[in-house]
């Protein structure tokens, strides 16, 4: 019992430190494959350093809200991060606190304390950049519900660890259509959610084009460095989700031996690192959409989703 | 081992009619008409990669003939044909005015998947052969769509190509329910289909030439004179 909780905590770790990490390797490569050179993969730790060493300013209009929000948007992929596997396959102390829709929810309040927040700064773009997320946010709903019900139709659950033991399992539920339809429907979700680039482009600096970005503009000092922190965090678990549940669920650590839990960690990096790989393909062949076509592209994730729920409610049925 | 191996093709079976029914959804969505184009040839080596796949599961050599004439007639033949007889500029058009718009189109096109399920549930449920769980409503949900698209899109080409869709969708039912048909008929099936490719280019390459635009919903009147 301890022990998982000792790994639970490592889990967290996991996800604090390497969240900068990971999005200091995606802009590097982007820029490499760019023919930039780009900077060095530990500028987003420095710029964290950075950050908290500078005097933060606070607008005498802002309510609690405003101060409240950075904390929440950091603390928030922990929680989720807690609930799903990281590093093992098999429950940690907290995985049975709340299941995948739990970890949705988690998100959605961090998105909406972000939203409020500003919001509440009465800067023109905040709460122009706030609409906007929120806009992506009610398509993106639609396809997160209809993969929670797809998954808990295939694994009968919505636990995470289980899910992930489902698609373990045999080859043909790994190949199924249902499986395969998922994968691409909340592939999709990530760049919508993350602010990746056929949705949002996250190294524009304009703000009149800004989606995501535009929310954290009034914040300064220690509360600019944890929104950014937050941001970078939660875009990790979001692919330690999709890695880690649905995609590639090898390679974790399956026994309470130390060693393999820390063994896990190369290893997860390292499919973290295909994964940007793919990312950068897609971030550097693609443009970002205008703005009222999104709605195209969250509504073609929709309804691949809904037919992997309807390819894995036949199928099963059948059988 | 023989049992995991076949459990494996089947799989990948599996994985090739979702992604055929992605494609059609692919060419629902898609303005561009050289990318409608390019989500069909996908769609065509999905389908031969099926009947490829179902015919070493069965050591059946029609449907190992059938993927190679699949690659030929249409991954190959088709759209050669078509870039011959056609006018280069009709490839980079787009379709701004859909009928429908493309959230709806594609809304629709999804109610044609979910009716395909419902319309072969009843027969699924006299086989558990997953090859058949597999092709079946993926084949008649292509079938519908292709219909759609026929129905719903604007220029020449992309109705071509939902009919393609179609025939497209029934091969796929097909190589499941009835792999022994004779070689001869799949040949024919094949030969036909790139035809109607040529006569529909060569129309549409004519149309183009005489009236400038191959958009079949300004060819609702017969008077040579532009409408005042």
């Amino acid at each position: 019992m301890t022990r998982t909780v000792v790994y639970n905590l490592i889990q967290l770790l996991f996800v604090i430190g390497f969240g900068p990490l990971y999005a200091g390797v995606l802009s590097r490569f982007k820029e490499n494959v760019q023919s930039k050179r780009g900077p060095s993969i530990f500028q987003p730790y420095r710029d964290l350093w950075k950050l908290f060493h500078k005097d933060e300013v606070v607008s005498s209009e802002t309510t609690w809200i405003f101060r409240f929000t950075p904390y929440l948007v950091f603390v928030i992929p922990l929680f989720v991060a807690s609930l799903i596997p990281v590093l093992t396959d098999y429950p940690l102390a907290f995985a049975f606190m709340g299941d995948m829709l739990a970890g949705g929810f988690f998100l959605a309040l961090a998105g909406f304390f972000a939203a409020l927040a500003a919001v509440d700064t009465g800067n023109p773009y905040g709460p122009m950049g706030a609409s906007r997320t929120r806009m992506v946010g009610f398509l993106a709903e639609p396809v997160f519900m209809i993969v929670f019900f797809t998954v808990s139709f295939v694994a009968q659950s919505t636990i995470p660890y289980i899910v992930q033991k489902k698609w373990v399992a045999s080859p043909a539920a790994f190949f199924s259509p249902a499986h395969i339809l998922l994968l691409i429907a909340f592939f999709m979700l990530i760049l919508a959610e993350g602010g990746r680039i056929p949705v949002d482009n996250p190294s524009g600096h304009f703000e009149l084009a800004m989606i995501d970005e535009s929310k954290g503009l009034e914040y300064s000092g220690r509360g600019a460095a944890l929104m950014k922190w937050g941001g970078q965090m939660k875009f990790l678990v979001l692919t330690c989700i999709f890695l880690n549940v649905l995609l590639a669920p090898w390679g974790l650590a399956d026994d309470l031996q130390p060693g393999h839990v820390l063994l896990a960690i190369p290893l997860i990096l390292i499919k973290i690192l295909l994964f940007t790989v793919v990312l950068v393909m897609i971030e550097t062949s693609l443009a970002k959409l205008r703005l009222f076509r999104i709605s195209e592209f969250l509504g073609a994730a929709f309804i691949i989703s809904v037919a992997a729920m309807i390819a894995s409610i036949f199928s099963t049925s059948a059988v | 081992m023989a049992g995991s191996q076949t459990q494996l093709i089947e799989g990948l079976n599996a994985l090739s009619a979702g992604l055929i029914l992605l494609t059609a959804f692919g060419m629902v969505a898609t303005r561009q008409v050289q990318g409608v184009m390019r989500f069909f040839i996908v769609q065509s080596l999905f389908l031969a990669a099926s009947a490829f796949l179902i015919g070493f599961n069965r050591g059946s050599i029609h449907l190992l003939a059938l993927g190679a004439i699949t690659i030929a007639a249409k991954v190959i033949a088709i759209p050669w044909v078509l870039k011959r007889t056609l006018p280069g500029d009709l490839y980079e058009r787009r379709e701004i005015n859909q009928v429908i718009n493309i959230p709806s189109s594609l809304l629709l096109a999804l109610l044609l998947a979910i009716a395909a399920e419902f319309l072969v549930s009843p027969l699924l449920a006299t086989t558990a052969d997953p090859v058949i769980h597999a092709n079946l409503p993926i084949g008649l949900a292509g079938i519908l769509i292709g219909g759609y698209s026929l129905i719903a899109r604007r220029e020449a080409l992309p109705q071509l190509i939902g009919i393609l869709a179609m025939e497209n969708g029934a091969f796929f039912a097909g190589i499941a329910i009835a792999p022994d048909l004779p070689l001869i008929a799949e040949l024919v099936i094949a030969i036909d289909v790139v035809l109607i490719a040529v006569v529909v280019g060569v129309l549409t390459r004519n149309i183009t030439q005489t009236i400038g635009t191959s958009e079949a919903a300004s060819m609702s009147e017969l008077r040579e004179e532009p409408r005042p």
